[in-house]
């Protein structure tokens, strides 16, 4: 696993994301003001020392809010993310593994809510939630998970099919296990990074998804407070048009660095479920320090050796 | 053509789903919201529209959810789909009649668009891989994690407010000096008030169909039948051609997934420009609560993405023979 580690792409995206989460951590205890709408400045203030992103509409400090609005952002799209996972396994891999006109039913139903323009149906689903449910983060993350595990559960359907059959499931089959324990011990631990994957890219969807239905007004813009509730007031005060530019874009930019780490996490564990693209992410330069000289990249997947070895064996080896 | 056939039923139970789930959500939620948005808005309205927005969501009737049930599917089978709270007395039908068909070509155009060019692009990058050019995937990942609204008010603030290279006020178009019609002057400026949108929804949505397409090309040139038409002695162009054509089905298998991100980009953009489509018409709609539109937008939304998701079907069925052998 500390290969992985290696990769920029990997490491990269950790320590962004190992960044945010620090910042949702102890954001609320640094920030100059705890109270992200109390005024204290002057209204439109440019960003200065005094005021590092400058001051809103109404005067309130843009870097508190920033600072503020990072723990529910990055927990609830956390939250969302887990019960979507594990929503995604316990459909997908029962699915999976059972077969049969289950399998039939589960498939079709995350097939359908794949095919659900899933913003609309959040906006519908939110419009019907009296005022205290708008503010209501836990269930924000259960609703924003309904439409969230569909994906998820057809890949590790896909994957548990291909499981089912082999030798060791067999086995365990053979000598009188269980199916949930199978299931638990012998399957699930086959299906980690595809897991791992599914779980980053549903925290990356989690994730936009809220800041969006804060953006629109479809939840309560003011508690809790979030990048989306900063985006909601600079745009409903047309900040962008009338110079509170940082007040737009310090929200957007960090939700825009959150994702990249996000999804530079997801490049990662790719790589190390498919070595193939590990091996195409090497440079021309890289390929030939590692012995393998290539003018055209067709027909074989470069391996990289620690000893310098001629192009020619492997081409042999390869072909 | 059994596949098509058997996407096409699939696709009717999901319409099914989903007109049945915008029955029943208003029902199952706590504290009546009809009732609610009737007491609200009941003084502004008069008495018959009143009478139909009871009707249409069984409140105060006496009928039972059953036979509501059934009623709403003979209204909806008639293309009535009651009437809007906030643009009373028009019927939602008519609400978004008018705004269906700007949200339509605009989405439709920008999501072809994207999907040609990140495709493109995508052949060129995996065909290549290893080479400077994998630098684009970064950037792509970037522009690809940004918010579509944030990048919408970028444009909007450096290609309208301050380079004035179109038009800043997002109207659709020239409302003072056309009319909406088959005229060269009202082509030309929808057109124009367009390109800004339409960029937004290209640049945030090609980065996943470059990815895609890079990644299934890297694994494809790996197969034999691509070192065969190497080795043959095609040329480059065929041997990319070749790879191509199967590198690019799980992007069209996986339009439907993709859907779904572009149409919920598309809403917040057009709020950004304050485009006349059906983004800003659910916004609106939401801020006045008015649900009878809420429920109209929805099944328009889901039924647009339907008829999309077939079309990519048909596509996919023309271009891999496999699916067409079954029959």
């Amino acid at each position: 696993m500390l290969r992985v580690l290696k990769s920029p792409k990997i490491a990269l995206g950790l320590g962004l994301f190992l960044f945010f989460t620090l910042i949702a951590i102890i954001g609320p205890s640094i920030a100059p003001y705890s109270d992200p709408l109390k005024l204290v400045g002057t209204p439109w203030q440019h960003p200065s020392g005094k005021f590092l992103l400058g001051t809103t509409q109404q005067g309130q400090d843009v870097y508190s809010q920033l600072l503020i609005g990072t723990r529910p952002t990055l927990v609830i799209s956390l939250i969302s993310g887990v019960i979507a996972t594990v929503l995604s396994v316990v459909i997908g891999v029962s699915a999976g593994f059972f077969g049969g006109i289950g399998d039939n039913l589960l498939s079709m139903l995350a097939n359908v809510f794949l095919v659900l323009p899933a913003l609309p149906f959040l906006i519908v689903i939110n419009s019907y939630l009296p005022a205290g449910g708008k503010s209501n983060s836990t269930l924000l993350a259960v609703i924003i998970s309904l439409t969230g595990w569909a994906w998820g559960a057809r890949v590790l359907r896909a994957q548990t099919l291909s499981m089912r059959k082999r030798d060791f499931v067999d086995a365990a089959r053979i000598s009188g296990e269980r199916s949930w324990r199978i299931i638990i011990f012998e399957v699930v631990p086959n299906l980690v990074p595809v897991i791992a994957s599914s779980f980053v890219f549903t925290v990356l969807y989690a994730m936009g998804t809220y800041v969006a239905l804060a953006f629109i007004g479809a939840i309560d813009p003011n508690a809790p407070w979030s990048w989306g509730s900063m985006l909601f007031w600079a745009q409903s005060n047309t900040a962008a048009q009338v110079g509170g530019w940082y007040w737009f874009a310090a929200p957007g930019i960090c939700v825009a660095l959150l994702g990249t780490s996000l999804v530079l996490l997801n490049f990662g564990i790719d790589e190390f479920i498919n070595p193939r693209l590990r091996a195409a992410g090497l440079s021309r330069k890289g390929l030939k320090a590692a012995g393998v000289r290539s003018s055209n990249t067709l027909g074989l997947t470069p391996v990289v050796r620690k000893t310098p070895v001629p192009a020619a064996t492997i081409l042999e080896e390869t072909v | 053509m059994p596949t098509l056939i058997r996407r096409l039923m699939f696709y009717a139970v999901t319409a099914f789903v989903a007109i049945s789930m915008n029955f029943f959500l208003p029902h199952m939620m706590p504290g009546n919201p009809v009732q609610a948005m009737l007491a609200a808005a009941g003084p502004s309205l008069d008495h018959r529209a009143v009478a139909a927005l009871q009707a249409q969501f069984g409140v105060g009737t006496g009928q039972s959810l059953m036979s509501q049930y059934w009623s709403y599917w003979i209204n909806l089978l008639h293309g009535d789909l009651g009437i809007s709270i906030s643009h009373s007395p028009d019927t939602v039908t008519t609400v978004i009649g008018s705004s269906l068909w700007w949200t339509v070509v605009l989405v439709g155009t920008a999501t072809v668009l994207s999907f040609i060019i990140g495709t493109l692009v995508g052949t060129i990058v995996g065909w290549r891989r290893g080479s400077v050019l994998d630098q684009v995937l970064p950037t792509a990942t970037f522009f690809q994690a940004i918010p579509y609204f944030f990048l919408a008010t970028v444009f909007l603030y450096f290609f309208a407010e301050q380079l004035h290279w179109f038009p800043a006020d997002f109207k659709g178009y020239d409302t003072n000096n056309y009319v909406i019609g088959w005229n060269p002057g009202f082509i030309g400026s929808a057109v124009q008030h367009a390109i800004l949108p339409a960029l937004t929804i290209v640049v945030s949505s090609v980065a996943g169909w470059i990815v895609g397409m890079r990644n299934m090309m890297v694994t494809t040139m790996d197969e034999d039948y691509v070192l065969v038409a190497q080795a043959k002695g095609l040329p480059n162009r065929r041997v990319i051609y070749y790879a191509a054509r199967n590198a690019v089905l799980p992007s069209i298998s996986g339009f439907a997934n993709a859907l779904s991100f572009v149409v919920a980009g598309s809403l917040l953009t057009e709020l950004v420009f304050s485009y006349p489509g059906l983004g800003n018409l659910l916004l609106s709609a939401v801020t006045n609560v008015d649900y009878p539109l809420i429920q109209g937008i929805f099944l328009i939304i889901t039924f647009a993405v339907l008829a999309a998701n077939l079309l990519a079907d048909t596509v996919y069925v023309l271009l891999d023979p496999r699916t067409r052998q079954e029959a």
